[in-house]
């Protein structure tokens, strides 16, 4: 397997990680090329597919209906591969803001949105987002109404979690390529919401 | 820096201690990172693997970590460390096979 | 095995501190809430974790706490809550 890149001598988990595959490989367990493909298939899961699962949940109303009842299924709907995710989806409103967050490690639906950030995966954020989520989110530079209730959801077994979030008003006439483009990874985490840029008037 | 947690408590269970500012830092992944990320879902049974670990036995390996190595490792060195250990403890690889396997490559310089 | 609780049932995290592997955190433990879903039944973890099968898979909860009942000092919206997926064997 081609490395490209600077040559450096490897760290010591760098030297672990070849040992263990090529003494799997040698002992047929797998090959390189399972291993090559693998990693292209985790280069291409961007959150871009969380935000077209929300783009569509935000224009067809009974795929929202789907999604929020079975979220694996519905991704599935949309041709979406990701196995061995138990998706749920959970809807922010007017008076009810979600944010999800796991305590105990990092767990995140990786097969839909990709790999979390390394703030989620942070003793910060893993302390505090259950016990002061408003702080944290103030943090983010989200301030919620006082009125807003805040459900903070800790993963901590089977199941994975996908917020949706509002659409902004402004967005009325948009379509859904463009409603995706707004919708970040941080906003599908629950620490951010869209932000609909201010139209442009044609001069 | 870590206070004393009370026995009983692991020292990855943090959900409600005391802690600082979350800071938004991103992380460019390296190849090795992803691969490492591979043979876990492979060796999960995903993507075509076959199953020789569960995703809780990972679990247990990183928890069993020392709470100073926990904090000093990054995210993919303790993943690397837990599945190694995972598959040594299922007997796919040996120790013995590890450590030898470690100094050929040592040996050889990278490819 | 058959699940003992329905949505809208009060329950309590049991308020043990065994060893191994355990997905209930520990800031849970002895709080009351009330369980919002049955997600489904799941292998349990605590025993796949020691390489066993983990079956009969167990019932599986979302239970919802106030975060008013968990943290003395919460400051907040007190209608503000806390979710958390908690296997049947650990509520009462």
């Amino acid at each position: 397997m081609k490395d490209s890149g600077d040559y450096q001598p490897y760290s010591y988990f760098q030297l672990m990680e070849v040992s263990l595959r090529e003494l799997l490989v040698e002992k047929g367990i797998v090959t390189e090329a399972q291993v090559a493909s693998a990693v292209e298939d985790i280069r291409n899961i961007t959150p871009e597919r969380g935000a077209r699962v929300v783009a569509k949940a935000w224009v067809d109303k009974d795929f929202r209906t789907r999604l929020l009842k079975d979220g694996t299924s519905a991704c599935e709907e949309l041709g979406l591969d990701i196995p061995a995710l138990k998706l749920v989806v959970v809807e922010n409103t007017a008076a009810v803001h979600n944010m999800i967050v796991c305590t105990l490690c990092s767990c995140y639906p990786r097969m839909l949105l990709g790999m979390p950030p390394e703030w989620y995966k942070s003793r910060n954020y893993r302390s505090r987002a259950v016990r002061e989520p408003r702080a944290v989110l103030s943090e983010f530079g989200l301030h919620l109404n006082e009125k807003t209730i805040i459900r903070v959801h800790d993963s901590t077994a089977d199941m994975r979690y996908l917020v949706l979030p509002m659409r902004p008003a402004s967005t009325a006439d948009w379509g859904e390529d463009q409603l995706a483009s707004i919708v970040t990874r941080d906003c599908m985490i629950g620490v951010a919401t869209p932000r609909a840029p201010r139209a442009v008037k044609p001069s | 820096m870590t206070s004393e947690l009370p026995p009983g408590r692991g020292h990855h269970d943090m959900g409600g201690l005391l802690a600082g500012r979350v800071e938004p830092v991103e992380h460019d992944y390296a190849e090795w990172e992803r691969r490492v990320d591979a043979l876990r879902l492979l060796l999960s049974g995903i993507k075509g693997g076959r199953t020789l670990m569960t995703v809780d036995e990972l679990r247990k390996n990183i928890e069993a970590l020392p709470p100073d190595a926990y904090e000093r490792m990054s995210y993919y060195e303790r993943w690397v460390t837990s599945i190694t250990q995972t598959m040594i403890q299922r007997g796919v690889i040996t120790t013995d096979e590890l450590g030898r396997k470690m100094e050929q490559i040592e040996k050889r310089g990278r490819r | 095995m058959s699940a003992r609780f329905k949505p809208g049932d009060r329950v309590r995290v049991r308020k043990a501190y065994p060893l191994g592997h355990i997905r209930t955190p520990f800031y849970i433990r002895g709080h009351g809430g009330v369980v919002e879903r049955l997600c489904g039944a799941f292998g349990n973890p605590e025993e796949l974790a020691q390489m066993r099968s983990g079956e009969p898979k167990q019932p599986l909860y979302r239970v919802r706490f106030l975060q008013t009942d968990v943290w003395p000092a919460y400051r907040g919206n007190p209608g503000d809550v806390l979710e958390i997926e908690i296997f049947q064997h650990w509520l009462e």
